[in-house]
């Protein structure tokens, strides 16, 4: 995985708004995680079209007082994937 | 939302038991013993009732078992509601009348999640303990098609004392048939698998060997980038503690019978408490307010050795089914716990486990004719 990286949720893997929970959740098989405001922000805009660079210059204007997402979202998309939420791809 | 009533979350997890009906017979179903006394189905339009109730409560995951669950006819019609309600879809399945072309329809329905659960790693083994010869062939086809269509596909395997020792073997099935999870479950006892639980239930010395190799697998899978999870589900009959089952009464795990009777776990409806049907009460007020998904929470019911326990909030005093079934009385410890003054009973299952030379020719299978008669037996 790299900058250049396109990532996707996993069939089987998804992200919705729960009211009743007051929160954003992963759902998969037979689970759930519940999701921080941070977490949230980042894989709602894993949607298998654009990639890591530009999932990381939205969050960078969104949130400029954070002065850099970059190594945060790499830390946590390697996690995403290891738990099996997201897959990548190379872009075509 | 606000809470109904404090301390009560909703039901996150929902399980609709469509039918009993079921072409396998597996020794140690989970069903009642009296499942043939029981015909009567919820409707389609009954089930999305249940259904809307419980999402609109909170509910998100919905699995959808049995017996088993594709002999109802109208399953891609329930996925579809399901999935449109937004509740994340599990079927649970022995793969027994999986077809492509059904698979196709449960895609297009929107189901998340297949589930199927095998009974050995070989042919033989599976055909004596599933009391079905073409199950085998028909579940590898059909784990195969699930991959093949982009499933997760996570396996089930129920262990006991006659397919235990083949760990090393299901294992290797599963990689092979690119599981991206893998459930090794030593049975739980309830149902039939109670019945017939002095030849099930494995000794400690199978246990700790299926152990030593689970861990093995897990080194070398982890090692080659392999992210399986193999997950072993030991019997809580080798505790000293019982497990904190379904999370505790009445607290995240809403079941609903084919006939509509609302449990708060899958085995309750043997225990001498009265729960409601969704045809006569709202989930909602089935959850909150009835005198059955109350009758065990919180911890004021509990009589000592629990009640002054430190680990009450730990383990909720165990499991109430199996209070009742080793004790007689529900509110009792779980005899699972080494505090429990009945624990002896645990002690003596483990000694006839060692000594246990049942075959598997003489387990008495789940079917309706065995229902049937140990209905009529009781009843005597």
């Amino acid at each position: 995985m790299n900058e250049h990286s396109i990532a996707a949720f996993r069939r089987g893997y998804r992200m919705q708004w729960e009211a009743a929970q007051d929160t954003h959740v992963v759902l998969y098989p037979e689970g759930m995680a519940k999701l921080n405001e941070t977490a949230a922000a980042i894989l709602e805009l894993v949607d298998g079209k654009q990639d890591i660079a530009a999932i990381i210059a939205t969050l960078d204007s969104r949130f400029p007082e954070a002065g850099g997402v970059g190594a945060d979202v790499l830390e946590f998309l390697q996690s995403a994937y290891e738990q099996k939420w997201i897959q990548f791809r190379d872009p075509a | 939302m606000t809470p109904h009533k404090p301390g009560v979350n909703p039901p996150l997890w929902l399980l609709a038991e469509l039918t009993y009906r079921c072409p396998l017979q597996c020794p140690y179903c989970s069903n009642p013993l009296d499942f043939a006394q029981q015909e009567q189905e919820l409707t389609t339009e009954q089930w999305i009732e249940v259904f809307r109730q419980a999402r609109a409560m909170g509910s998100v995951q919905l699995g959808f078992s049995g017996g088993e669950p594709l002999t109802r006819k109208d399953l891609p019609e329930l996925i579809k509601a399901a999935r449109d309600l937004g509740f994340y879809t599990n079927l649970i399945t022995s793969g027994i009348g999986l077809t492509e072309k059904k698979l196709d329809a449960f895609s297009e329905a929107g189901l998340d999640h297949i589930q199927i659960s095998f009974q050995a790693s070989d042919e033989t083994l599976n055909a004596a303990l599933a009391g079905s010869k073409k199950a085998f062939q028909q579940k590898l086809e059909m784990a195969k098609a699930v991959k093949a269509h982009g499933y997760p596909m996570v396996l089930n395997f129920v262990l006991h004392r006659h397919n235990i020792d083949q760990i090393d073997k299901i294992i290797d099935l599963c990689i092979e048939l690119e599981a991206d999870d893998v459930e090794l479950a030593t049975c739980q006892f309830y149902g039939w698998a109670q019945l017939n639980r002095k030849g099930l239930l494995p000794t400690r010395e199978q246990i700790a060997q299926a152990e030593a190799v689970v861990s093995r697998y897990r080194e070398r899978m982890s090692g080659s980038g392999n992210l399986t999870n193999l997950l072993f589900v030991t019997p809580d009959y080798y505790e000293e503690r019982p497990k904190p089952c379904m999370g505790g009464w009445g607290a995240i795990f809403l079941s609903v019978t084919p006939e509509g009777t609302a449990l708060p776990c899958h085995s309750a409806r043997q225990l001498p408490v009265e729960f409601p049907s969704v045809l006569t009460q709202s989930l909602d007020d089935i959850w909150y307010n009835s005198f059955g998904f109350n009758r065990y929470r919180g911890f004021d019911w509990m009589p000592e050795p629990c009640r002054s326990c430190d680990e009450k909030e730990k383990d909720f005093g165990g499991c109430r089914c199996q209070a009742f079934m080793l004790t007689g009385n529900a509110d009792n410890t779980d005899p699972v716990c080494g505090k429990s003054p009945h624990h002896g009973k645990i002690l003596e299952a483990r000694r006839e486990a060692d000594c246990s030379d049942i075959k598997i020719g003489q387990l008495q299978f789940r079917n309706r004719s065995n229902s049937q008669l140990i209905y009529k037996t009781r009843n005597l």
